[in-house]
């Protein structure tokens, strides 16, 4: 009995065979392949965490993993089909769409690049300087859910809610800048879209002043928590040479101890004039590279993002403050032909070092190939390196440590 | 950069730097790949520990050749380095590096998904991003769109 | 006809009905505090149905990250009543969000099918409404979620406020309310 009528724009036009999901992503191993006594267990794409549609093929012996098998695409959104069909200012929104929770860091690596293509250089202090405000405080953003999440696949309902209560003030404050709430379109080739409005300096020293207990607060309440330690600590430990040939970078590059920042070593936009620290695992509750260290060294850079914006605002209203006549699109060019080149570009995104190879052919304003080099898709690919031997709870404590965002893992 | 080139000359001499690239960039034949590579991961000079992107690229059925750039990043000394290989577009093979560096298992897995680049003596090579039944190597120049996937239309 | 009371209690609210056919009475009316309400089966079932939807955590892509700040902070989707349960078989309300791609479209069939009765399908994003800005060149996009399962309701954005989303809910609501075990397609 149909209780009520839909009212489908679109017919439905899907057809079912029994064996669609087997065709679609066949398991790597099949029941015959294993002993008798262990089992393959799906995490399917959808599932409680938050994580988004990651499937894990899981062979277990029991509660004990042997192995586990990665399977991604679920959201394979064709970025680089997109890039090579449009102009290189019309493919910033969809770089923003890649890492959605930190689109304003995507952007920014983007911007850089083909400015350095078309050898814009001189950009106004005052531009750059916004872009590093608004680049930090998606970072923190970025942080706030990862750490937000990693508390709820724990069980840990509480932290969720503080650490999500504070990203909305990011989250009004960035809507009062560019009037979009997750995916900008700010950080233009050649500048920004609009000015930071009158008064959103002091509302950022403000926002700092307010956030620094609560950050200390949500430390105790989940960083420091005895639960929370005994499931990290020790859990998911990875060795620092085997992070460096997996091709790690950022908080899971920095967990396990080597002080490696793009934002120091290749010292892009006015990173060099800012004062920050880069902080490293230490193996303070466990071993050096485990979970609780990752985790830990996001809390330290949601810190040191505080102080960073803080810097900046002070330059932003003393030195480089706003005059009448400053047009953020002042050096945007009309038109965006690089000449014949091959270019990379990568700056350190919240979750790793995100790269774009660029191949201009001189000839049109449209790339000729655009690759996205994701940090989360490397990161992830070390999942199975971390998990062997673990039991299925640690697997899902590994899985949030390694903060990933399908969106830029499947592109 | 003649240093990179004294390097990699030692593992394959026919190796030539390409002009207008940012980080500089060399062209190795796909046949030393994996020599070369080696040589500037062992290298005490060099150390390039970690291969950050593995990058495919379809010159289109006119030139009728293909690329594979490999961008590598020495962390003790900060240095980059890009490798090139041309191949072509009809039988694209070329050996793998993931017995240098692991990172290279999931990248290439990818350039092949979007490609059809088949990466010898790799350990795993099947698609990752794309079904393991769609008809296709997406990024290709020529490349049209199946009518229906499962009986939904594939284009708008 | 209004009823009248049976002790003349000052808190009894009473509501004048309306008359035209008795046969089709939309009748509520409280009777003091004796805690008795009297309506029909229909307005009964659909107010419990719509109080209550629990959705299900199918978060695909960004417009899962508003869908989480609907369910947290200040927009809080507890006081709708909406409680996110991990399994489609215990879930009234589907709430696609996000880009579908053609490997999760067999996916999302089966976690439909495996929805019981009554269900809802909320399409929240342009991505789930008609394929978003993948529309033109993406291949591996589903051009909108209604291609592979009935949605009820479309909620345009990209991302939507969460503000967009409850107001979809109270959409879902207002459609729920209208529904009828009597009446037949």
């Amino acid at each position: 009995m149909a209780l009520h009528k839909t009212v489908t724009q679109n017919k439905i036009q899907y057809h079912f065979e029994s064996d669609n999901l087997e065709l679609s992503e066949p398991n790597k191993f099949k029941a015959g392949d294993l002993r008798s006594e262990e089992m393959i267990l799906n995490v399917g794409p959808q599932h409680p965490s938050t994580h988004g549609v990651l499937r894990l093929e899981v062979i277990s012996d029991g509660e004990v993993i042997k192995d586990v098998v990665p399977h991604i695409g679920y959201l394979h959104r064709c970025f680089e089909k997109h890039a090579e069909s449009l102009p290189y200012n019309q493919v910033i929104p969809f770089v923003d769409r890649m890492d959605y929770v930190a689109s304003m860091n995507s952007e920014h690596a983007y911007a850089m690049g083909v400015e350095r293509m078309l050898g814009i250089t001189g950009l106004p202090k005052r531009v750059e300087y916004i872009r590093v405000l608004v680049a930090e405080l998606n970072r923190i953003a970025s942080h706030l859910i990862a750490i937000g999440t990693y508390g709820l696949d724990l069980g840990a309902f509480t932290p969720m809610f503080c650490a999500m209560r504070d990203r909305e003030h990011i989250l009004r404050m960035l809507e009062w800048t560019c009037g979009a709430r997750l995916l900008y379109n700010y950080i233009w080739i050649g500048g920004l879209y609009y000015d930071i409005p009158v008064g959103f300096e002091d509302k950022c020293s403000e926002f700092v002043t307010y956030f620094k207990p609560k950050l200390k607060e949500l430390e105790d309440l989940l960083i420091n928590n005895k639960i929370f330690i005994d499931r990290t600590a020790n859990v998911g430990v990875l060795p620092l040479d085997l992070a460096i040939n997996c091709g790690a970078t950022g908080p899971m590059l920095r967990g396990s101890g080597l002080r490696l920042d793009l934002r120091r070593t290749d010292a892009y936009s006015v990173y060099p004039e800012l004062e920050f620290e880069v902080p490293i695992g230490e193996g303070k509750m466990g071993t050096v590279g485990d979970c609780w260290d990752r985790t830990w060294v996001r809390v330290r850079e949601i810190e040191e993002s505080l102080r960073i914006i803080q810097q900046c605002v002070t330059k932003l209203t003393g030195e480089h403050k706003r005059t009448r006549d400053f047009d953020p699109q002042a050096l945007v060019p009309k038109k965006i032909r690089p000449s014949a080149q091959d270019f990379y570009v990568r700056a350190e995104n919240p979750k790793g070092e995100l790269g774009f190879f660029f191949r201009a052919d001189g000839k049109s304003d449209i790339p000729f190939r655009c690759k996205a080099r994701s940090c989360c898709f490397v990161n992830l690919s070390i999942l199975p390196e971390l998990t062997k031997g673990v039991l299925i709870a640690d697997l899902i404590a590994i899985v949030g440590s390694l903060d990933i965002v399908l969106g830029e893992v499947d592109r | 950069m003649s240093d990179f080139l004294n390097i990699i000359l030692k593992a394959d001499d026919t190796a030539a730097a390409v002009p207008n690239c940012t980080p500089v960039t060399f062209l190795v034949t796909s046949k030393k790949l994996t020599e070369v590579a080696h040589e500037l991961h062992v290298n005490p000079q060099t150390y390039f520990d970690q291969l950050s992107c593995v990058t495919g690229i379809d010159n289109g059925p006119d030139t009728s050749t293909m690329e594979v750039i490999y961008h590598l990043y020495s962390i003790p000394f900060n240095l980059s380095l890009a490798l090139k290989v041309i191949l072509s577009r009809k039988d694209p093979v070329v050996p793998t590096l993931s017995s240098v560096w692991k990172s290279a298992d999931w990248l290439e897995r990818e350039t092949f998904d979007m490609y059809g680049i088949i990466f010898e003596r790799h350990p795993d090579l099947r698609r990752i991003l794309m079904p393991a039944d769609w008809e296709g190597f997406p990024l290709r120049k020529d490349y049209k769109e199946q009518e229906r996937y499962r009986d939904v239309q594939v284009k708008y | 006809m209004s009823a009248t009371p049976a002790n003349n209690d000052q808190s009894k609210v009473s509501i004048p009905v309306t008359q035209e056919d008795p046969s089709t009475f939309a009748y509520k009316e409280s009777f003091g505090n004796s805690g008795l309400i009297i309506t029909n089966i229909d307005n009964l079932f659909n107010w419990s149905r719509l109080s209550s939807l629990f959705p299900m955590t199918f978060g695909i892509a960004c417009c899962a990250i508003e869908f989480m700040s609907t369910g947290t902070a200040p927009y809080d989707m507890d006081r709708l009543g909406m409680v996110p349960r991990a399994t489609p078989r215990q879930s009234d309300v589907m709430i696609v969000a996000g880009t579908v791609t053609f490997k999760m479209a067999d996916r999302i069939r089966r976690l439909y099918e495996q929805m019981a009765e009554p269900r809802y399908v909320i399409s929240m994003g342009s991505c789930a409404n008609c394929g978003g800005p993948y529309w033109q060149h993406g291949y591996h996009v589903v051009k909108g979620v209604d291609r592979i399962i009935p949605v009820d309701i479309y909620v345009p954005g990209c991302p939507p406020r969460p503000e967009a989303l409850i107001g979809g809910i109270l959409k879902l609501h207002e459609k729920i309310s209208g529904e009828s075990l009597m009446k037949h397609e």
